[in-house]
């Protein structure tokens, strides 16, 4: 990482404790707000946040690891997240999915090439009474056809 | 958008600040007594006597408590809690603001899943006419000292943190693991100060009791399970939704209400609930026997009971913190046998053993997810296992 960008790093995360606060506390709402940016938390800026909250850095990456939707890798600039749990396997994922995996030519959990869309399933997300459903990055789209998702997808930048 | 929904209780009328208003007026043992005579039990499925919580909270002595509001709603199946915070925020934010003054908090915490993201900018923009109107901030309604706020904090995708203890470690920055108890969070909650968790749902009940007594509350459901419920419907019907319906109806009613035909089975509870059979559809849905944080999803004729079983087990073992043994060993093993299953490769002494694992897991495992993961492993196998070994080998496919 260039020193350049380290510092834009530092910058931030200074910026974000001084929203937050400086309390253990403020540490998932820290780490959510750097995930939401960079759609990942670079192992640069889990050490500075864990010098500014006076934490080993060991425990922010255990925090990290444990939650679904914070993670240390690089993902696409967008994260689509099908969901799989009962309802919407009932009403139909799984042909949503396979259209899906072959309009982008890639499976759950990869990233498509142009780095424009990571792919991954997610537990139920709260809409069993308008399943499929899919979420695009924050935003829930309900019932998911499979020509429907493709319509979706292709109008994510 | 208002009011279009029916109900008797829940979805009865209701202005914002009318709880509020009412209770800054009367002392706290008067809301205390009110919830008492409501017999209002936790709306998130344990069912534990809010008025009993509260009453715990209010006696502790301590210079800061808190109000937290499970808005972590993760449980298969269940969205009651969606349809409340995106259409009846007014209902769930009076219920804190009356926890608030019951206990003597001076902050709220809604601990919203990080799924519905997409609602924050809308609760936030609330809270924002809520502190205009003085129904939060300094001195709310005119009460000389009654200082209450809310904030709103985000998770971030784990199904764990639905249980109060994995909330709170959640809340000070922790991984979502669930505590030891005792001690528990009415005493030893957040940062170590007490702290009342309760159901968005319960808030919501709370609002409409104090507005029109306790007694009033109790009119409806059971004996034991008093008021009516929200209850999330889902799966092989022609009307899914949101049904607020009194305790006590049982699947039958509600079967016909919903317009499901030809039902093999209902999950009640969601993936942690149980799993119940056409022949016992005259059960009530109650605490004293179908008890359910509002999760209905019906399957007909043409489902794979043991499709069903492996989705649920999936899900455990990916939700599992993976702290205490039973629960995370456990699940891969219940998920290994139903893939035994599966490819024809079992033994009925084996699956004794699986079955005598889920026993254990309900009373060895830490928290609530370990100790009900087995339910849908154990009721499944149990009421479906004509379908699932008898049925030419075919496994039920």
């Amino acid at each position: 990482m260039l020193v350049l960008e380290k510092n834009n790093i530092t910058e931030e995360i200074e910026q974000l404790v001084r929203k937050h606060g400086k309390s253990r506390s403020s540490l998932l709402p820290i780490l959510q707000d750097v995930q939401r940016k960079h759609k990942y938390i670079p192992d640069f800026a889990q050490q500075e946040i864990a010098r500014l909250l006076d934490i080993h850095p060991v425990e922010v990456y255990s925090v990290i690891s444990f939650y679904a939707f914070l993670n240390t890798k690089p993902k696409g600039r967008n994260i689509v997240r099908l969901c799989k749990t009962i309802t919407c396997d009932l009403a139909g994922k799984d042909n949503v999915a396979k259209m899906i995996e072959r309009e982008l030519g890639i499976k759950f959990g990869e990233t498509t090439k142009d780095n424009r869309i990571t792919l991954e399933y997610v537990n139920c997300l709260g809409m069993c009474d308008q399943g499929p459903a899919l979420l695009v990055n924050e935003r829930v789209y309900s019932k998911v056809t499979p020509e429907k998702a493709i319509k979706i997808l292709n109008e994510i930048k | 958008m208002k009011n279009k929904r029916e109900g008797k209780v829940i979805f009865s009328p209701y202005e914002r600040g009318d709880a509020v208003k009412k209770v800054v007026a009367i002392s706290r043992e008067d809301v205390l007594f009110e919830l008492r005579e409501s017999i209002l039990k936790g709306r998130g499925g344990a069912g534990f006597p809010t008025a009993t919580k509260w009453t715990l909270v209010s006696a502790a002595i301590s210079d800061e408590k808190f109000v937290v509001c499970n808005a972590d709603e993760g449980e298969p199946g269940t969205f009651k809690d969606r349809i409340l915070l995106l259409e009846y925020p007014e209902l769930i934010f009076d219920g804190m603001v009356v926890a608030g003054y019951t206990i003597g908090a001076k902050k709220g915490i809604v601990y919203l899943r990080g799924e519905y993201e997409y609602m924050l900018k809308s609760l936030e923009d609330y809270l924002g006419e809520m502190r205009k109107d003085n129904l939060l901030g300094e001195n709310i309604c005119g009460k000389i000292g009654f200082n209450f706020d809310i904030t709103i904090r985000l998770g971030s995708g784990a199904y764990v943190c639905g249980e109060e203890t994995a909330l709170i470690e959640s809340l000070e920055g922790n991984r979502g693991e669930a505590r030891n108890r005792p001690p528990y969070p009415v005493n030893t909650g957040y940062l170590g100060k007490p702290t009342t968790v309760n159901n968005v749902e319960t808030f919501a009940a709370v609002s409409h009791i104090i507005t029109k007594g306790g007694s009033w509350f109790a009119k409806f459901g059971t004996d034991k399970s008093t008021g009516a419920k929200l209850f999330s419907v889902s799966g092989d019907c022609e009307k899914p939704g949101v049904y607020e319906l009194p305790w006590g109806t049982t699947i039958n009613e509600l079967l016909e209400i919903v317009g499901a035909k030809n039902t093999k089975a209902v999950q009640v509870g969601g993936a942690s609930g149980i799993c119940i059979p056409k022949s016992q559809f005259n059960r009530k849905l109650g605490y004293e026997d179908a008890a359910t944080g509002g999760s209905i999803i019906i399957f007909n004729e043409s489902r794979n009971m043991l499709h069903i079983l492996k989705n649920f087990m999936e899900f455990f073992v990916e939700e599992s913190c993976g702290q205490c043994t039973p629960c995370r060993i456990g699940n891969v093993k219940l998920l290994e046998g139903i893939e035994m299953i599966e490819n024809n490769n079992y033994t009925f002494s084996y699956l004794n053993h699986l079955k005598e694992l889920g026993k254990t897991m309900q009373v060895a495992s830490k928290c609530g997810l370990g100790q009900s993961s087995p339910n849908a492993f154990l009721s499944i196998l149990e009421n479906f296992k004509d379908e699932i070994f008898n049925n030419g080998g075919n496994n039920g496919k």
